[in-house]
C-alpha cells in the first residue's frame, strides 16, 4: 500500500553493503513524505545489472532540528527521494 | 637571480623551481577510462571520432535551455502550473529533450529559498544547465549544503534573513531539480528573450537569485 503525502515516516537504520541511494546522514531520521514518484526500478539491483524491482520513491521533507539538532534556523528543511523499503511508518 | 630558493640545482632557467608535468597523478578510475575507451576504439565499438563528438556534445550544453524555461514560467502562468506539477512534461513542450531525467521544479518566493545539492555524487539537470560547475561536485559543498545551508549560500553572496524558509534539495535518486527563480521588480516591459538573460546558471541552482535588470 503506497504512502500517501503527508505521511510521517523514519529512514530505517540498516547499513547494507553495495550501492545504495539512502544518504547515511538521514537514517534513523523522521520525516513527512512530500510527493510520492516513480515506480522506479530499485538502484540497489540495477546497479549490478540484476532484473530490479519496481519500487515507489518517495520525496521526503525533514526538518532542519530532526536532522540536526543544533541546527540555528530549525524550520528549514531537507527534501530527499528515498525508496519504499528504506521507510518505516513513523 | 632573480629568486632566491634554496636548491640552486632544481631552478628553471627563469630561476623558478621544476614542476612535474601533472599536476596530480591519474586516479585509478581516470586510468579504468582511459584503457575502456582505448580498448573500445581498437575493437571497433566506437571509432574515437564518435567519442570526441559525444565529448564536444556535453561541453558545448550551456544554461540557456534552463534559462528559457525559467523566463517562459515567469510570463506564462499556466506553463508555470505545469512546470511545478510535471517538469519533465512542461520542459517537452518546450521542445527540450528532458528523456534521461525527470525533472522536478521548486520556485522560490518571498517566503521560500530552494537550494539543489547532490550529497551522493552530482546529480544535476544537465540537459537543462550544461555541465555542473566544479564547485558543485566538491565533497565542501556537497556535506555542508545539507549541514549548514545558509553559512554556504552567505559565501555565494547571498544572505538571507530568518523569516525566509531555506529549503534544501537532496539530489538522492532518480530526479533532477531545477529551481525557479524569484523574477526580479522592474521586468515588466521585458520579454522572454529579454528575461531569459537574467536567469543565471547560479539562480537555477539556488546558490544566487537572478540578475536585475
Amino acid at each position: 500500500m503506497p504512502l500517501e503525502p503527508g505521511a510521517r515516516v523514519r529512514v530505517r537504520s540498516m547499513t547494507p553493503p553495495g550501492h545504495v541511494r539512502t544518504p547515511f546522514y538521514l537514517r534513523g531520521k523522521t520525516g513527512a513524505v512530500e510527493r510520492v514518484l516513480g515506480p522506479f526500478g530499485n538502484p540497489e539491483q540495477l546497479a549490478y545489472g540484476h532484473a530490479a524491482e519496481r519500487l515507489p520513491l518517495y520525496r521526503v521533507r525533514f526538518r532542519m532540528d530532526e536532522v540536526w539538532p543544533d541546527a540555528p534556523n530549525p524550520a528549514d528543511t531537507i527534501d530527499a527521494e528515498i525508496y519504499a523499503h528504506w521507510l518505516e511508518p513513523a | 637571480m632573480p629568486h632566491d630558493h634554496h636548491h640552486h640545482d632544481h631552478l628553471s632557467p627563469s630561476g623558478h623551481p621544476y614542476r612535474p608535468d601533472q599536476d596530480t597523478g591519474l586516479s585509478y578510475w581516470q586510468v579504468m577510462e582511459i584503457a575502456i575507451r582505448e580498448l573500445m576504439i581498437e575493437k571497433g565499438v566506437v571509432t574515437a571520432a564518435e567519442v570526441a563528438a559525444q565529448v564536444e556534445a556535453m561541453d558545448a550544453r550551456s544554461p540557456a535551455q534552463g534559462a528559457a524555461v525559467v523566463a517562459r514560467a515567469w510570463t506564462d502562468p499556466d506553463f508555470r502550473a505545469r512546470l511545478l506539477e510535471d517538469g519533465s512534461a512542461a520542459c517537452a513542450e518546450m521542445g527540450f529533450d528532458v528523456k534521461p531525467m525527470r525533472l522536478i521544479a521548486v520556485e522560490n518566493d518571498a517566503a521560500t529559498h530552494n537550494v539543489v545539492v547532490c550529497t551522493l555524487c552530482s546529480c544535476y539537470p544537465r540537459n537543462l544547465l550544461g555541465l555542473p560547475p566544479d564547485w558543485y561536485k566538491s565533497r565542501a559543498y556537497r556535506s555542508r549544503t545539507v549541514r549548514e545551508p545558509r553559512t554556504v549560500l552567505a559565501e555565494f553572496g547571498l544572505n538571507l534573513p530568518d523569516d525566509v524558509t531555506v529549503r534544501v534539495h537532496d539530489s538522492t535518486a532518480d530526479m533532477r531539480y531545477i529551481v525557479v527563480p524569484s523574477r526580479p521588480a522592474g521586468t515588466e516591459g521585458l520579454d522572454e528573450a529579454a528575461l531569459a538573460a537574467l536567469v543565471t546558471r547560479d539562480s537555477m541552482i539556488g546558490v544566487g537569485v537572478a540578475r536585475e535588470p
